[in-house]
Parts: C-alpha cells; structure tokens; sequence
C-alpha cells in the first residue's frame, strides 16, 4: 500500500516548500495559493485543467470522484471518461468496477492528504468485516456450484474486491466525505423521509427485477425435477454453514452496529463541549475579566443563564432567536433579553401559554417593550417583572416593578412615553392599556389585546 | 411569628448551602444539610426538622425521591423546593410528590425566610413562576377540551384563578388581598387549595401537559 503514495506529488509539501513563487503545473494560481478551505470553492476549475496531482472531485462526482479525477489529469471531458469507464466495466466483466473502487481508495480526496486505503490498513474492524463478506461470497459461491448455476463464476473476484473496497471505503472515508456518501446513496435506501417515493420506486424496481430472475429460474428447473431430490442435502449444507458461520457474522454485524454508536455518541460529546465552549466558557472568561463591574457581570450572567436554559429545556441551540420571535413567548424573550442587556436591569418572566404573532400581538408587544424599558429606566428597581398570558378570548401582559412609581395624573402632558407609545397603539388594535402607579409602591402597566382568530385546536 | 423553625438544607452545591446558612440568619435554626438523596433521607429522618429546603436537582434521583421516601414515615415534615434550573416538569413533580411550594434561588434573604415561615406554619408558598406553571397545567383554552374526571380537583375555581394570577405578576399576599377585597388568610386558604388540587388531581391533562413539555 505504500506504492501509491510514490505517484502521487504531495501537494501540501510543493505549496510549502515551493512558496509563492513557484506556479503550480495546471495554471490555476489563486486556488492553489490560496488556504485550504477556499480550495473547496474551486475543484470544478482545477478539475478541467489538464495534469496537475491526481484528485477525487468534491463536487463534481456521480459515485466516487474517479473519472473526474482521471478526466482532469489527462484533460479530457468528464462524461467522457465516464461513458468509457461505463462501457469498460460491462465488457470486461466487472473487473473495471473492480479497478475503479481500488482507485477510490487509493487516490485522495480533494484538498485532503492521505488515501481512504491508508486509514483503511488500521481498521481492524474493518477487515473482519471483509473477511466476513468474502466468507459469505465462499458460501453463495459454493451453494451456486451445487444448483450448477455458473454466472456468479466470473463475477466472484470483481465483487470480492470491489465488494471489500465499497465496505472499507464506507468505514473510513473522511467525515466529509462519508456525508457526501451518505447523501447519494439515500435515494437507494429510500429510508428518508425527504425521497421517500423516489427510494419505494427503486426498491419496487429492484425487487420486480428479482422476482423475475427467480421466477424464470424456478421455471427452468421445473423440467428438471430430478434437481429436487439433493433439497434435502442441500438444506443441511446450509444449516451447517450458519451454524459454523452465523455466529461470527452476527457478532461481525454487532460490533460494527456498537462501534457506530459509540461514534454517534463522540459526535454528540463534541457538539456539547463545542457549544459549552462558544456560550458559557466564552461567558465566564468575559465575566472574569470583568470581576470590577458588578452590574455588567450581572448581565452576563444572567443573559448566559437564559440562553443554556432555552437549550436544555426547550431545544433550542444558542444563538438561535429569529425563529423564536415569531410567536408571543419568543417575543417576550427578545424583550427580556434586550432590556437586561442595555440597561442592566433583571427582568423575570412567567409565561402561560403562547401563540403565533399577528398584527395586534405584535403592537402589544411593542407597548409591553416600551413600558419595560420605562421601568428600567425610571423606576429606580433592580427587577421588572413581566406576566404574559395567552387565553383563548384574550391575550394579556402585565409589567411591573416595585420602583419609586409616580402620580399619573400629574405626568405632563408633552412627555408622550407612556400615553402615547403605550396607550394609543393599542388603541389602534382594539386592545387596552392601563397604569397604575403611586408614588413609593412601584408602577404596573397592564395591556390587553383581544385575538383575531381563535386557535385551530379549539375546533 | 411562630418560634424559630427548625430547617434542613438539601442542595448538591456546598457553597450554595453557605449560602443559604448565613441568608436564613438568626431567624431560623439550621439542624442539618446533605448533598444528595440518600445522606438527605438519613439524616432528615434523624433530625426531624420542620421544614426541608430541598432543591429540585440532585445527582441521585431528585428532590421528587427524598419527598417521596420521607413523606410516608415522617408527615410532619415539610418540603420546600429551591432550584435556579426549572423545568415546568420537574417542578410540578416535586410539588405533586408532596412538596408545599416552591421558590427559585434568586429570591432574595428576607423573602426566603418569610416562605419558611410560611411552609413552618403550614401554608403553601407559590413563587410566580410555580403560579404561571400552575396556570399553564390548569390552563382551559390549550388543546382539546376533556370532560374533568373530577370537577372539584380537576378545575381551578374563578377566584384562584385570580389569586394565581396576581402572585404570577408579582404581588405579595398582602396586596392580592387588597386587591380582591379579602384577607390575608383567605389567599393562604385559596393557594393551599390551589396546592392541594394540584398534588391530587388525576386530570389528564395534567400528566399530558407535563409529557408535551418534555417532548417539546
């Protein structure tokens, strides 16, 4: 296996060692120059260049990247190559299909180093998986030799190779790669629910195909009735096979099934201590740095608070707020999170129910904004609390802080704030706006908006 | 006030439980604390205190296990749970196991141990958010409509409706019973009922409304 790596120029180490100046064979300057990731932006250019170091396509590929990658190394057309290939493997009797997995493993992927075969010498796993295919190649080999059925004859060694090829690619191909794989083979699989008709016509297709071929078989065998009386000896062959063989398959089959889902949990550890590490460490280094301000560590806290509470509780990913707005809960918690990040102040939030937005829903929002900022800003208390509640007639928010209030009706009459932000947009909607506030008891402003529509699961 | 209550302290977080210590103060008598579910049963059943200030979280099994454990040998003692994390679930199921109220860690030192207090004397203690859950679970207009197994346990009444209303907006006992017109004691009589149902109401909604959330 070390063979491959002689013919093939390492690219990583011509770009190094070579510097700027040195001007790549396929005449592409910016790409290769260029750091790695923008690689990925241009494989179809370098792809249709002629020579240059022998590649998979990322993008452009219909199975492996092969004849893309052959097609830009002797610098002919894509389609092509793969009609020729198409055409070489039905002649040659799969031994080209054969020749064209060996060359998926062995030729990297673009921008990557290091063939899928290299990984694949390590893979212990792996190769018991192939020992265990090939044992049952062995065995349908074997039974075919007793119905005197010869077709599978010359196709045994084409499957045998490409057959280990195909399972060793799918265990050890780079992660990139393998969702690239995955994505192709869905339609086949049909188990999506995205392509679920396109995957029951394949599966339809193939299971008509084979029906057919066992028919016709059944019916050539039926002038040879003779053929019935080794059944018996036939059936204890294959029983005795299982009973050597099953086992081994089974546990093969097993801990191919364990070893993925120990790989699904490792994924699932890197998502969390990625997101731990984006929200709440970025968030105790900040506040750490800022152990002098108490009011701006409060924030801080609080804000990171909110946000680990709504993934563990709700699902939903840090950072993730658009969707959320849409409905009244989520509007509610832009506004919690927008007036204790600008003013320093906590706000608590006891929600019940929740509903989408509508035009009227929308105004009281914005009036509830506006009297949580007024609160943060006027009324001198640390914490402004917000009771929002959804019923089927109504929806109703109440603000209130426990602040140093004032006299309504000695507000003058040139500060709009609160008469007309508050009051006359929900005027506007049909919805109702009152205050009560005294001065030393804190203010409470409560808005009501009645609903347009009831919700459909009242019907 | 009635005499000094005698607590206990439940909380994984031993600097939380110093916390708590030195904001209870001289008002009430610390007996004992643990930091999981089986030191905490042990011990309580030892010390027997008054009132166990118990946290919702705890590594093995919940504040719900050390209710559930203690609540059948030792009636007497009353649980009040404490968490900073609240899932609506987990809250209503301390609550339903037997706890008379709940209050979040960021309350203040003077409001924690007027609701010891209260839970000493026998009362429920509902913070706002216990109030908007509670309402959220009762809730009357979510979902398909269910004939109540049970109409008086099934159904909050009009006026706890309201009670549960204003503590949601944050009024004290004192000012719901301005604002309604009635007593101090008629709230406390109006949240024990509201408790009450809660801990023994077979609504299917209920169980249902807990299972969404945790679906949600």
């Amino acid at each position: 296996m070390a063979e491959p790596t002689g013919w093939r120029p390492p690219r990583e180490a011509t770009r190094t060692a070579g510097g700027g100046s040195a001007a790549p064979p396929d005449g592409s300057r910016d790409p290769d120059r260029a750091p790695w990731h923008s690689r990925r932006h241009g494989p179809g250019r370098w792809a249709r260049g002629p020579g240059g170091p022998l590649r998979r396509a990322r993008e452009d590929r219909l199975v492996g990247g092969v004849a893309a990658a052959v097609a830009a190394r002797i610098g002919r057309d894509v389609t092509t190559v793969r009609i020729i290939l198409v055409v070489a493997a039905v002649l040659s009797g799969g031994f080209v299909a054969a020749a064209y997995v060996v060359a998926w493993m062995l030729i990297p992927l673009a921008g990557t180093q290091g063939s899928i075969a290299g990984k694949a010498m390590a893979d212990r796993r792996g190769v018991a998986a192939v020992a265990g295919f090939w044992s049952v190649l062995i065995v349908v080999r074997v039974l075919a030799s007793v119905f005197h059925a010869g077709g599978l004859g010359s196709l045994l060694w084409p499957l045998a190779v490409a057959g280990a090829g195909v399972i060793l690619i799918w265990r050890n191909a780079p992660a990139d790669e393998q969702a690239m794989i995955r994505h192709q083979v869905r339609p086949l699989l049909g188990l999506t629910t995205g392509s679920r008709r396109t995957g029951l016509v394949i599966r339809l297709t193939v299971a008509a195909i084979l029906l057919a071929g066992g028919v016709a078989a059944l019916q050539h065998a039926h002038e040879n009735i003779a053929l019935l009386q080794p059944l018996a000896g036939v059936a204890l062959l294959i029983s005795a096979i299982f009973v050597l063989l099953g086992p081994w398959w089974l546990r093969i089959a097993r801990d191919l099934v364990v070893e993925r889902q120990a790989r699904v949990r490792a994924e699932e550890r890197a998502d969390i201590a990625a997101r731990v590490h984006d929200s709440v460490l970025q968030t105790l280094a900040l506040i750490q740095r800022r152990a002098d301000q108490p009011q701006q560590v409060v924030a801080l806290a609080r804000a990171q608070e909110r946000e680990l509470r709504s993934w563990l509780f709700d699902g939903r990913p840090p950072g993730t707020i658009d969707e959320a707005a849409m409905t009244l809960a989520g509007g509610v918690r832009l506004i919690q999170q927008e007036v204790e990040a600008q003013h320093g102040v906590a706000v608590e939030v006891v929600m019940v129910g929740d509903c989408p937005l509508d035009d009227g829903l929308a105004a009281l929002l914005a009036a509830a904004r506006e009297a949580t900022v007024n609160a943060a800003k006027w009324s001198g208390a640390s914490v402004v609390s917000i009771f929002a509640e959804v019923e089927p007639a109504e929806v109703s928010v109440f603000v209130r802080d426990r602040g140093q209030g004032f006299d309504p009706g000695a507000v003058p009459a040139d500060r709009k704030g609160l008469a007309e932000s508050v009051r006359a947009r929900m005027a506007r909607r049909g919805g109702a706006a009152m205050i009560r506030s005294a001065p030393g008891e804190g203010t409470e402003v409560s808005l009501t908006m009645p609903r347009a529509v009831t919700e459909p699961s009242q019907a | 006030m009635s005499p000094k209550p005698r607590v206990f302290i439940v909380d994984d977080h031993g600097l939380f439980r110093s916390g708590v210590r030195s904001e209870l103060g001289d008002d009430v008598e610390v007996v004992g604390e643990a930091d999981d579910v089986a030191p905490a049963i042990a011990r309580i059943s030892e010390s027997a205190p008054d009132v166990v200030l118990l946290d919702v979280h705890l590594p093995g099994g919940g504040g719900q296990a050390v209710v559930t454990a203690l609540k059948p040998e030792h009636p007497e003692v009353r649980f009040l749970a404490l968490s900073a994390s609240d899932a609506p679930e987990d809250v209503i199921a301390v609550i339903r196991a037997g706890a008379r109220g709940y209050v979040t860690k960021t309350i203040s030192g003077a409001e924690l141990v007027d609701a010891v207090h209260r839970v000493a004397a026998g009362d429920a203690v509902f913070s706002p958010r216990l109030a908007g859950f509670v309402l959220d679970a009762f809730a009357t207009g979510s979902g398909p409509q269910r004939p109540a197994l049970d109409p008086e346990l099934d159904q909050l009444t009009m006026r706890e409706r309201e009670v549960l209303r204003l503590i949601a907006r944050g009024y004290t006992y004192k000012e719901i019973a301005r604002e309604l017109y009635i007593s101090v004691k008629t709230v406390e009589t109006h949240v024990s009922s509201v408790l009450r149902k809660l801990q023994l109401s077979t609504r299917h909604q209920l169980a249902r409304w807990a299972n969404e959330r945790r679906l949600a």
